[in-house]
């Protein structure tokens, strides 16, 4: 089907509105359901806590990406071990579901010790080099030809574990010339390269309409020699079958893959934003009817594998672990002031060891931590 | 004489000039139907409609080269960038375009645009968006950069930048934005490259410009205390550099200290040095010192944020340090 051009102008949807799966697609193991039914509940109550948490004044800033869990947890689990992640705001936490700790990731959002990245980046720029997921840039683009690089690199080394490097980008993103070089360069060199493209209806206040006068966004990667594919977003079956066919086609040489997601921010764009002041709450409305989690769940409702008893205890166990992570990380002290000069470069120069003998002479914030 | 926020003369600047001149736009993400992301632009597009105030898609390269373009032709762009951080992906177009299409077309074409936004830290918002971009501008000639700290200097420069045939830089503050001040009626344009002494003093001259200049009157304020008499001169103009108030001030002084945001290599801090060794060097009686950012990327934690940035503890050492040297 990857040949298939049309695909970048229909919709490929696998859960139909009854909760049941279309017969015609793949079927997805039971295992990889129930996980992606966890993860998705799991990022929907850390979110929330999240944004709790910003309201409280205990964390300073932070991008949910609610109503669009499918789309990272579908790439979670699709993912192997020596893949590469480079997401753009709303696709941290696909290291999550690879592996990374939930106090660590906790820990950076609240930018003390705890966080492998030293308080250095604002919350929501989370990574890890242990799952093989870089930091998204603030300044929207870049992450997309990087994305494209490492997916070269890979390819150039001969890598025997086949990875595949997967970059996103939101839609309005696509207005950014990084993007348009990295599809220039994924087809060209055609490297196993993943490209998806949450399509969430908004760029701030900016509708997708208003961003561009193409018909779908998935329809600018064939211009580039790029196979696309516009997919439901909210619809977790099938991000996963997509994605999976992707990575596959990607693993066996075959090139590159453009995904453009159609989902919803169902939330604020981040939390110094107010999305009532430019769309209607009819139109959330609308969406939060093809809620992700719900669709998910009716299904799994269908197949017999998840009940209310059964909801509950998970929602129940998760809580738990949630504020156990955000209890520790609030426990943990800020991040040594000395800190501050490591890793600007890879030795400390003369010139920040004399700032540094500088600032030490002068008092330290009662928090700082040893 | 009314009492006005920074983004309100701001805007009354800009909506004066529009009124003026029907070749006058604003351009920019999020100025219209979402108001400004910081409210400078609040009300614009219903007064102005949806020709002269323009929601973007987001694309910085994009829309400088569309106001760079309809410039050449005429029309007298204002472009925002929502943070000047964002310039950085229209970094080209403002280099190798707005600042040398009169230069390079040997005068035949000329480019009268304004690029604005708010500049330099905000509160705890990363390296990657507290960028001090003024440094990296006022290296290129052929551009105007100005980085007013005042309500009235905000309106008058403001106005004049518009007005200006050459492409003007305008450098805001997220942190200056909700700053009052008292601003004449009807000002009239004020002239670009003059700086002004926003305090007079005896013993020590702070050169500074934006929301430094806010920090060294405190400073300046604290010290008087201690019977140290410190004169504060605010730029308002990065390029043109207004040397002679500079060097008349340290000539009364004899010290000078340069503050500013951003990092200490090279940069505003550096020119201003040069200048006053070359122009005033008889009359020093300590080395020119500045206090900047440290020589580092701007941490997310707000206890390490405070360190790095140039602060009121920092300035006054600082300025004691030049002080006492002179006189022990
Ligand atoms: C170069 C640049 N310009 C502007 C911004 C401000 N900004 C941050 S997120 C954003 C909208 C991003 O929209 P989209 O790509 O659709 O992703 P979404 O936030 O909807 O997931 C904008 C304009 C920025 N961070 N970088």
């Amino acid at each position: 089907m990857s040949d298939d051009l049309a695909r970048d102008l229909g919709l490929f949807r696998v859960l139909e509105d009854d909760g049941s799966a279309r017969k015609d697609r793949p079927a997805v193991p039971t295992a990889i359901l129930l996980r992606g039914y966890r993860e998705m509940r799991r990022l929907r109550l850390i979110d929330a806590k999240m944004i709790l948490l910003q309201r409280q004044g205990r964390v300073g800033f932070y991008g949910a990406c609610t109503g669009q869990e499918a789309v990272p947890i579908a790439t979670g689990l699709v993912l192997g071990e020596h893949d590469w992640v480079f997401p753009a705001l709303r696709e941290q936490s696909v290291m999550l579901v690879r592996g990374f700790s939930l106090v660590q990731f906790v820990a950076q959002v609240y930018g003390n010790a705890g966080d492998v990245q030293k308080g250095r980046q604002m919350p929501s720029h989370h990574s890890g080099r242990t799952v093989n997921q870089v930091s998204w840039s603030s300044c929207i683009g870049p992450q997309v030809p990087q994305a494209v690089g490492a997916a070269w690199a890979m390819k150039l080394r001969k890598d025997p574990n086949r990875p595949v490097s997967i970059g996103f980008l939101g839609d309005g993103a696509t207005s950014q010339p990084d993007f348009h070089s990295a599809m220039t360069f994924a087809g060209l060199y055609k490297v196993p390269a993943v490209i998806v493209c949450q399509n969430n209806h908004w760029s701030i206040s900016v509708p997708t309409h208003k961003q561009t006068a193409s018909k779908t966004i998935a329809v600018k990667g064939r211009a580039y020699g790029v196979p696309s594919v516009r997919v439901d977003g909210n619809d977790l079956l099938a991000m996963y079958t997509v994605l999976s066919e992707a990575t596959q086609r990607a693993r066996d040489g075959h090139g590159p893959t453009f995904v453009e997601a159609l989902t919803y921010r169902i939330g604020a764009h981040s939390t110094s934003d107010d999305p009532t002041r430019y769309r209607s709450e009819d139109e959330v409305e609308a969406w939060r009817k093809k809620d992700p989690l719900d669709r998910l769940r009716k299904h799994l409702v269908h197949l017999g594998l998840v009940d209310d008893a059964s909801d509950a205890a998970l929602e129940a166990e998760l809580t738990d672990a949630i504020n156990a992570a955000v209890k520790k990380v609030e426990e943990l002290p800020l991040p040594d002031r000395d800190t501050l000069f490591d890793d600007v470069y890879a030795e400390l120069p003369w010139n920040l060891r004399e700032q540094r003998e500088e600032l030490r002479a002068s008092p330290k914030a009662p928090a700082h931590g040893a | 004489m009314r009492t006005l926020r920074y983004r309100e003369a701001l805007r009354e600047a800009m909506i004066e000039e529009m009124e003026r001149d029907d070749r006058v736009f604003l351009m920019g993400e999020e100025v219209g139907h979402y108001q400004g992301a910081y409210k400078v632009s609040e009300g614009m597009l219903e007064k102005f409609g949806e020709r002269r105030v323009i929601d973007t898609p987001i694309a910085e390269s994009g829309f400088a080269g569309i106001g760079v373009g309809a410039a050449m032709v005429g029309l007298r762009p204002i472009i925002e960038f929502m943070t000047w951080n964002f310039s950085a992906v229209a970094f080209d177009q403002i280099l190798n375009s707005a600042a040398k299409i009169r230069q390079m077309s040997g005068g035949q074409f000329s480019c009268p645009i304004v690029f604005r936004g708010p500049n330099a830290s905000a509160k705890q918002v990363g390296s990657q968006h507290s960028h001090a971009m003024e440094h990296f501008y006022a290296h290129v000639p052929g551009l105007k950069v100005l980085a007013p700290s005042f309500p009235a200097d905000v309106k008058g420069l403001m106005k004049a930048a518009i007005r200006d045939d050459n492409p003007v830089l305008f450098m805001e503050s997220e942190t200056l934005y909700s700053v009052k001040g008292e601003v004449p009626d009807n000002l009239e344009p004020m002239e670009i490259g003059k700086a002004n002494v926003v305090r007079e003093g005896t013993d020590c001259t702070i050169v500074t410009y934006s929301r430094m200049t806010h920090v060294s009157l405190e400073v300046a304020e604290e010290l008087a205390k201690e019977g140290i008499s410190v004169e504060v001169v605010d730029l308002r103009s990065l390029r043109p550099l207004d040397e002679e108030t500079v060097i008349r001030s340290v000539k009364k002084t004899h010290r000078c200290v340069v503050v500013h945001e951003g990092w200490p290599y090279g940069g505003v801090g550096a020119e201003v040095s040069d200048r006053v060794q070359r122009l005033a060097f008889d009359y020093l009686d300590a080395p020119i010192l500045r206090v900047t950012n440290l020589d580092v990327p701007m941490p997310y934690n707000a206890k390490l944020e405070q360190h790095v940035m140039p602060n009121k503890e920092r300035v006054l050492a600082t300025v004691k340090r030049a002080v006492s040297r002179g006189r022990s």
